[in-house]
């Protein structure tokens, strides 16, 4: 666990980046600080290696004060994760890996074997071991800034802003695999980022700063979707806060109906406005309109086990039907969820 | 075309007079002081330069020093050096010639270096303190390769201007390629000044292949990004 005891810091210059700063970032969860820019986020988190040293108050790791530590082994011990990736040009990503085993002193042999099985564990071809870093997209290497931030197996990683250079298809791909990786590994993380989205799809915890290096309120992130703290909060999750909160909530308990589904073929008149025909695999194919027997309309799915009320709605708003489809793990149609259906789940979702 | 010929003929008279090619005023003895006297400027050059030029971009301190001093040396005249250092040190040692080209050639290599490690890009310096390299670790595994082509660059600009300066060392009486010119100039022997100007220029020729190869083998291709994907 990392505990900041109202920590404070003051540049030279007299900006208070950060201001009596009591955190706890709990063993084994992603803690992301999230706030405007220039309020403190970068300082705080490199106040955890030292990278910075705090002006007041004192930063634990498990109890032990970084203040009595010497930086370097202190930082040999933490993974750190930034912006550009901040690859070392003049060597192969191997070696790249490599950096702090090296520095440990592992085995040379050890060191590259580990290297290699992070190299696939973050998703990457092998074949790319042996390029240097500027043959990589930017990707490929804050992918392979992760995996060097986790070569030497630290407990503790610190990751600022690591996915904000890259385009946001790519970003999402980093965020699943960090969440992938993270429930392998179970690191203790702290995430910077100044996307409050990025924060809540990531955080176990998050906190929020204000500009002055101030608290503005930690909680987890449905609770902080639901019960922001004051206007600053309010306001910086922003407008469609209703709609992220959905996120939250399980598409497990939507009522579905069985009797819309008819296999291909089957022509028989019904008095329902649309229905959905399946292939012999029960897998769907489209809507049909009453009115138009003739017609397929496009359908949305979503998991039945385990997508969430944001994945339901977004299912059934690219239908003109305006039902969401519901299938099981092999594509399979499991029911249909109307519009009464989801309304009515909306309306507890709003109740609380 | 006239002056064509009349420059062959001057080549032909040089380097076909087996005279020029033995002894203690042959070629074989000129050229082998030439690079006696420019590698050791250069040596010592590159041993107070390069030293120097890590220390203060790697530190950041000590900055105007280098901008300063360098941009003075730039401006001393070599020949206004050569003559006060034999009237100092007299003209029976080579140090009255080396000195000055030493002096000539450390700006280069100090400049060079010192922007070298200096420009390595501040997120990659912060990354190296990340990982936990130590300030040493970071000046030696990470800004040093990273910065060694313009570090190589300063040098190769050095040796250059003291392969063609070295040419001096013949006014105080040394030997070196530079007699043939200065000889030749004094007894209006043109053969042996065009000769002895192509040898110089050859010599030149020479050091740059050699610096070129000295890169090629030390740079990382991942710096110099002169690579075939594999
Ligand atoms: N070395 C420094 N000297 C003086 N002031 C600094 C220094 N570094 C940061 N600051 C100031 O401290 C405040 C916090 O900076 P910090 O980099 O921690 O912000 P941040 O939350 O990471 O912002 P961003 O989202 O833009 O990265 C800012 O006002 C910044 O200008
Ligand atoms: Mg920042």
């Amino acid at each position: 666990m990392i505990t900041f005891d109202s920590v404070s810091k003051r540049y030279p210059d007299g900006t208070v980046a950060v201001d009596a700063l009591s955190l706890e970032a709990p063993t084994g969860e992603i803690t992301v600080l999230v706030g405007p820019s220039g309020c403190g986020k970068t300082t705080s988190l490199r106040m955890i290696n030292r990278m910075i040293d705090a002006s007041e108050g004192e930063i634990l790791l498990d109890g032990v004060p970084v203040r009595g530590i010497d930086p370097p082994t202190l930082r040999r011990g933490i993974g750190y994760v930034i912006q550009q990736a901040g690859l070392f040009p003049h060597r192969r990503i191997i070696d790249n890996i490599a950096t702090v085993p090296y520095l440990l002193g592992w085995d040379r042999k050890k060191a590259r074997a580990t290297a290699m099985e992070l190299l696939e564990r973050v998703g990457l071809d092998p074949a790319l071991a042996q390029r240097y870093p500027f043959q990589l997209s930017g990707g490929q290497q804050q992918r392979v800034g992760v995996a060097r931030a986790l070569a030497a197996d630290p407990p503790v990683l610190l990751m600022d802003e690591p996915f904000s250079a890259v385009d946001p298809i790519v970003r999402t791909n980093l965020q699943d695999e960090l969440l992938r990786l993270q429930s392998e590994l179970n690191k203790t993380i702290v995430f910077v980022t100044h996307d409050i989205d990025e924060a809540i799809k990531l955080g176990d915890r998050v906190a929020v700063l204000r500009v002055g290096g101030r608290l503005a309120q930690v909680a987890d992130p449905k609770t902080l979707l639901s019960e922001p703290a004051d206007d600053f909060v309010r306001e910086f999750l922003g407008q469609d806060r209703g709609i992220r909160r959905l996120r939250f909530i399980s598409a497990d308990g939507l009522r579905l109906r069985t009797d819309l589904t008819v296999p291909e073929g089957s022509d028989g008149g019904t008095s329902e406005p649309w229905l959905l025909v399946v292939d012999a695999d029960d897998r769907p194919l489209g809507w049909r309109p009453g009115a138009e027997p003739g017609r397929l309309e496009p359908f949305g799915t979503y998991a039945h086990r385990g997508d969430t009320m944001r994945a339901a709605l977004d299912a059934a708003l690219l239908s003109p039907s305006g039902c969401a489809v519901a299938v099981d793990e092999q594509g399979k149609v499991v029911g249909v969820a109307t519009r009464q259906a989801l309304d009515e789940a909306l309306t507890e979702a709003a109740d609380g | 075309m006239n002056w064509l010929i009349s420059f062959l003929d001057w080549l032909r008279e040089f380097f076909g007079d087996p005279e020029n090619w033995t002894g203690s005023d042959g070629i074989p003895m000129r050229l082998l002081e030439h690079l006696e006297f420019s590698a050791l400027a250069l040596v010592l050059a590159v041993l107070i330069a390069v030293p120097l030029g890590l220390l203060v971009g790697h530190t950041g301190r000590g900055e105007l020093l280098v901008v300063v001093s360098a941009n003075l040396a730039r401006a001393l005249p070599t020949l206004g050096l050569l003559v006060m250092f034999v009237l100092l040190l007299g003209a029976s040692s080579i140090w009255p010639v080396i000195i000055p080209l030493v002096l000539l050639s450390v700006p280069p290599i100090l400049v060079n270096t010192y922007e070298g490690v200096k420009g390595v890009d501040p997120e990659l310096r912060d990354a190296a303190y990340g990982m936990g390299l130590r300030g040493e670790q970071v000046l030696w595994r990470v800004l040093v390769p990273v910065a060694l082509p313009l570090i190589l660059l300063g040098c190769r600009l050095s040796a250059i201007q003291v392969v063609a300066t070295t040419t001096v060392a013949a006014y105080t009486g040394l030997g070196g390629l530079g007699r043939y010119v200065i000889d030749g100039f004094a007894t209006k022997d043109y053969a042996s000044v065009v000769g002895g100007s192509v040898l110089i220029v050859l010599f030149a020729l020479v050091v740059q292949v050699l610096f070129a190869l000295v890169q090629r083998v030390t740079v990382s291709p991942g710096v110099s990004r002169r690579l075939k994907v594999r």
